[in-house]
């Protein structure tokens, strides 16, 4: 599975958003269009089969339709994620002739105050236009929606409007905690009676509509006791190859510390899949410390994720604290319990666009992220 | 990070096709999934986002034939032609069928 993270310029500013806090620096340096089509090349060479084209907004680069037709000869599924800003007609009716096979809509709430609110724009009603445009074109439509505080109330409300709007799947994926939305997660992050209201809510939806839409519900780890196989194992299925090239076995793999991650413009992806140490660092189980090493569910889970472990504990090989057996467990019950105070849910919202990524990098509000061990 | 996690298995058992495939129903592959020849693996697989499912060899041959025209009279038939040296085979089609519109990898066109 090849993600290709083709631009990490976006129209939207989420707050969610799990893209680097300083995505900035990643933004004057993007893969050619010719640089992109080696990478589906190699990547197909290596046994990958599946293509997701995401960001940032894929549709703010003018060549995605050269990417679709490319990965399309090569056999690929495409994907392509994207907010729909920057949909047309005349833009999706190339990605069919090139043979893209989905695309996967990004929706924020029912209501259009939340809707632009939490992506920090205005694009409630453009985004029903572009809903309707993908079905037109003969594409199931595929619905994913970030559940946080602010519209996990309206889960009924969000999954009627879908259900109106003729979607095939819906996606409701609740924030996870790495880059924006780790800084603003006392903002974000709902209460564990929310999340259950809300997976009886999707239950009951489910049994009304049965097969005419599918439904998924990401039960977020925090509120879970054992942590998720992250990336379904590093890399053992995902590579993600970023906007400027750099390769990683997961999303939010740069905040590690001391890696070095292969780049397409210097190694072959062949070399990166097998030989790099970026790629080997956590593959298997040999990386692994107490208490994971000696657990008998090791094998489940691989002991979480790389990424989270790091930013919560400091110690990227330490146990995802989200284990119950993990000894940093108490970090993740301390973020559930903050997120109910009055005083640090007031705080602003920090929104997911470039001139907070420049603060960031610049050492502006450190000491949003300095707790977790997130410094750029 | 964690991708998607999948619930719904259950459901889609439940709801499948209630009383199976008709011999004059026309079926194409489900839009979001697509069927193609894996050089590398060797076999037939239906694609789908995050996803993939390999074909034994028999799958492939019932699968390959679905195509929003032929009927799953047609379908039966024609494999029985190929493969002439199989005992009740049209059984063997007509179940791969049914599993296939269980597992909504097809769609029914008419």
């Amino acid at each position: 599975m090849l993600l290709a993270e083709v631009t990490y310029r976006c129209p939207l500013h989420c707050a969610f958003c799990y893209n680097p806090t300083d995505y900035d620096k990643h933004t004057q340096n993007e893969l050619s269009t010719e640089q992109w089509i080696n990478v589906l090349r190699d990547a197909r060479k290596l046994g990958a089969l599946q293509l997701g084209i995401s960001g940032g907004e894929p549709l703010l680069r003018d060549d995605i339709e050269e990417i679709v037709e490319e990965a399309g000869r090569l056999g690929y599924y495409t994907n392509l994620i994207t907010s729909g800003v920057g949909l047309t007609e005349k833009r999706i009716t190339a990605f069919k002739a090139g043979g893209l096979d989905h695309i996967q809509l990004s929706m924020h709430d029912i209501t259009e105050e939340i809707n632009n609110f939490i992506t920090n724009t205005r694009t409630f009603e453009l985004k029903k236009k572009v809903a309707a445009m993908i079905k037109d074109h003969g594409y199931p439509m595929v619905l994913n929606v970030v559940i946080h505080r602010y519209n996990i109330k309206h889960v009924k409300e969000i999954l009627e409007m879908a259900e109106a709007l003729g979607a095939d799947f819906v996606e409701l994926a609740n924030t996870q905690y790495y880059g924006w939305s780790l800084v603003n997660r006392n903002q974000l992050m709902p209460t564990k009676e929310q999340i259950d209201e809300a997976e009886v809510i999707t239950n009951e939806f489910r049994q009304r509509v049965g097969n005419k839409m599918k439904v998924y519900f990401v039960v977020p780890d925090y509120f879970s006791e054992r942590p998720k196989k992250c990336m379904n194992g590093w890399g053992e299925v995902f590579m993600i190859v970023t906007a400027n090239g750099d390769v990683l076995p997961c999303h939010s793999a740069r905040v590690l510390p001391n890696m070095v991650f292969p780049n397409v413009k210097a190694n072959g992806l062949g070399w990166v899949w097998q030989e790099s140490p970026a790629f080997n660092k956590y593959r298997g189980d040999d990386w692994m410390k107490e208490p994971c090493r000696s657990c008998d569910e090791k094998h489940k889970d691989l002991g979480g994720c790389r990424c989270q472990a790091f930013l919560l504990s400091g110690d990227a090989e330490a146990a995802d604290p989200v284990c119950t057996k993990s000894p940093h467990r108490h970090l993740i019950d301390e973020a559930i319990a903050n997120a109910q105070k009055p005083y640090l849910q007031a705080q602003p919202i920090l929104f997911r666009n470039d001139k907070n990524s420049r603060k960031l990098i610049e050492g502006e509000n450190r000491e949003l992220v300095a707790d977790f061990h997130a410094l750029p | 990070m964690s991708t998607i996690s999948d619930n719904q298995d259950n459901q889609q058992a439940v709801t499948g096709a209630e009383n199976g495939v008709a011999q004059s129903d026309v079926y194409a592959i489900a839009r979001h999934y697509r069927f193609q020849w894996e050089e590398a693996q060797q076999c037939y697989v239906l694609l789908f986002p995050e996803g993939m499912i390999k074909l034994n060899g028999s799958a492939g041959e019932v699968i390959k034939r679905v195509n929003g025209r032929a009927s799953v009279a047609d379908i039966i038939q024609e494999v029985s032609q190929a493969f002439p040296d199989v005992p009740e085979i049209a059984a063997d089609v007509l179940s791969m069928l049914n599993l296939a519109v269980d597992k909504a990898w097809l769609e029914k066109r008419n």
